[in-house]
């Protein structure tokens, strides 16, 4: 069944279905994808990260809500890391969004990392286009942020926002590497805590330090204070996310987003297809020049690059 | 549409205002140490709840665990919803405890299968593998 059409009117079912096929990441669906690509490029993508528990999923539902009350239709993709064991996994970044699931503006979706690097599926990146063709002003994705995930997230998103709980390990979770450089809107949450006061003072320290500000002429980080639980703060959050859209599209930052995110999106393609034929010649080529090296017929350089040029000739 | 390489995906959730949740908790990691998907939506749905989320999530399975007597006007909203809404490719299981006229019965409204409180965990993942291989047959 054609599933396009349905997608381009807006209706759940092939939204859903096709959300799937993207994430098998089938050949038989890069048609259609191919087609909804032609669609996109009006939704605005904000990416939310943050360690573990800091509150990501909770405020996530709040802001879609923020949105939603405002006449906005909000896409959520809430990204949960497979089993490096088994591949499969548990979503249950949905059970904080309870409160808004029957919204009829919102739609939410769980994705699993499926073993991709950084956190960011192929699928996950397709479900984005797939979003923002079937009409969603804003879409929302949610991943865990541990180690290389938050870089990934800036090269998915228009706005990268790093959500920190009060007192959860400190000032040194604020450290964490690259955390201040990727952010555009920093949020500490659970401000009901009486913590995070000087949460919020510790982040605005930091970023003041030169070496530690993220220089973008026109846009400087902001720190927010949001209380899920008391849903406050959202007001300022959604109304700071449009700000920087427009910032975004007044000082041309947006075109040099759009090219990194275009060329992250080749790349990875680019590099996920010379794994799959990799591991096609495992018993071909790859055994032949593994045989050659152990018997010191060719070094280990020279083999990679017969490897490389026996997969270009095919 | 799902090619084989693509996991199974199951939505797990319990209907009703009875119960806790730590049964559907170890039912889940007995999924994903299978190498299945499993979405969990948590508990105390209403069936509008439950087969919102089961659409948008695209599952395959929708696992519905009920502690109660009360489940058969619970599971027929669901699989009435299902249908008015267009989404009968998704397979429903119940879990729980239950007599076996029940059983019966909720198989003839459309329920796939029944898993009960005993079940072990190869049990649950065999059921599972079945239900969405007969339904790809279908
Ligand atoms: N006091 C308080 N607790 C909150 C608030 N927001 C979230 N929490 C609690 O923080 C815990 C984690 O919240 P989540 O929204 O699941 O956090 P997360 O970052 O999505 O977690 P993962 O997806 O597991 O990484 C839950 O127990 C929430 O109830 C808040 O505004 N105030
Ligand atoms: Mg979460």
């Amino acid at each position: 069944m054609d599933l396009v059409p349905g997608v381009l009117r807006g209706e759940t079912v092939p939204i859903a279905r096709l959300l799937s096929c993207a994430e098998a990441a089938d050949d038989a669906s890069r048609p259609a994808l191919a087609r909804i690509f032609e669609h996109t490029g009006k939704a605005h993508v904000v990416g939310i990260t943050g360690v573990p528990g800091s509150g990501k999923s909770t405020l996530t539902a709040v802001l879609a809500e923020e949105f939603a009350n405002s006449g906005r239709k909000v896409g959520i993709i809430a990204v949960d890391p497979s089993s490096p064991f088994s591949g499969g996994s548990i979503l249950g970044d949905r059970i904080r969004m309870a409160d808004i699931a029957m919204n009829p503006n919102v739609f939410i979706r769980s994705m699993a990392t499926r073993g991709a690097m950084g956190g960011l599926s192929r699928g996950c990146l397709d479900a984005v286009d797939i979003l923002d063709a079937a009409g969603f002003d804003i879409i929302l994705i949610e991943t865990v942020g541990v180690g290389q995930d938050e870089i990934e997230i800036v090269q998915a998103a228009h706005t990268v926002i790093v959500a920190s709980a009060p007192g959860l390990g400190d000032e040194i979770q604020a450290i964490k590497a690259g955390i201040l450089e990727i952010a555009d809107i920093h949020i500490v949450t659970k401000c009901d805590r009486s913590d995070s006061n000087r949460t919020i003072l510790e982040l605005k320290g930091m970023l003041k330090m030169g070496d530690l500000t993220k220089f973008v002429e026109g846009w400087e980080p902001k720190v927010i204070g949001t209380s899920s639980l008391r849903r406050e703060g959202f007001e300022e959050l959604a109304a700071t996310i449009d700000r920087h859209r427009s910032y975004l599209e007044t000082s041309g930052e947006i075109v040099k987003r759009r090219r990194k995110i275009s060329e992250t999106r080749m790349l990875k393609i680019a590099e996920s297809l010379v794994r799959k034929r990799f591991y096609e010649e495992r018993l071909g080529s790859i055994s032949e020049l593994c045989g050659q090296m152990e018997r010191k017929k060719i070094a280990p350089d020279a083999a990679a690059r017969q490897l490389l040029a026996r997969i270009n000739g095919e | 549409m799902k090619n084989a390489a693509a996991p199974i995906r199951v939505m797990m959730t319990k209907l009703g205002l009875d119960g806790h949740d730590r049964g559907v908790k170890i039912v889940a990691r007995v999924l994903r140490d299978a190498g299945i998907d499993v979405i969990y939506a948590g508990l105390h749905r209403s069936p509008e709840e439950v087969v919102t989320a089961a659409i948008q999530e695209d599952v395959d399975v929708l696992g519905v665990s009920l502690l109660s007597g009360a489940h058969m006007p619970l599971f027929g909203r669901v699989l009435d919803l299902l249908k008015e809404r267009n989404a009968l490719h998704i397979t429903v299981v119940g879990g729980g405890l239950m007599p076996d006229e029940d059983v019966a019965k909720l198989k003839e409204m459309g329920v796939a299968d029944i898993m009960r409180q005993d079940s072990t965990p190869e049990q649950i993942v065999a059921t599972i593998r079945r239900v969405v291989a007969e339904r790809s047959d279908a």
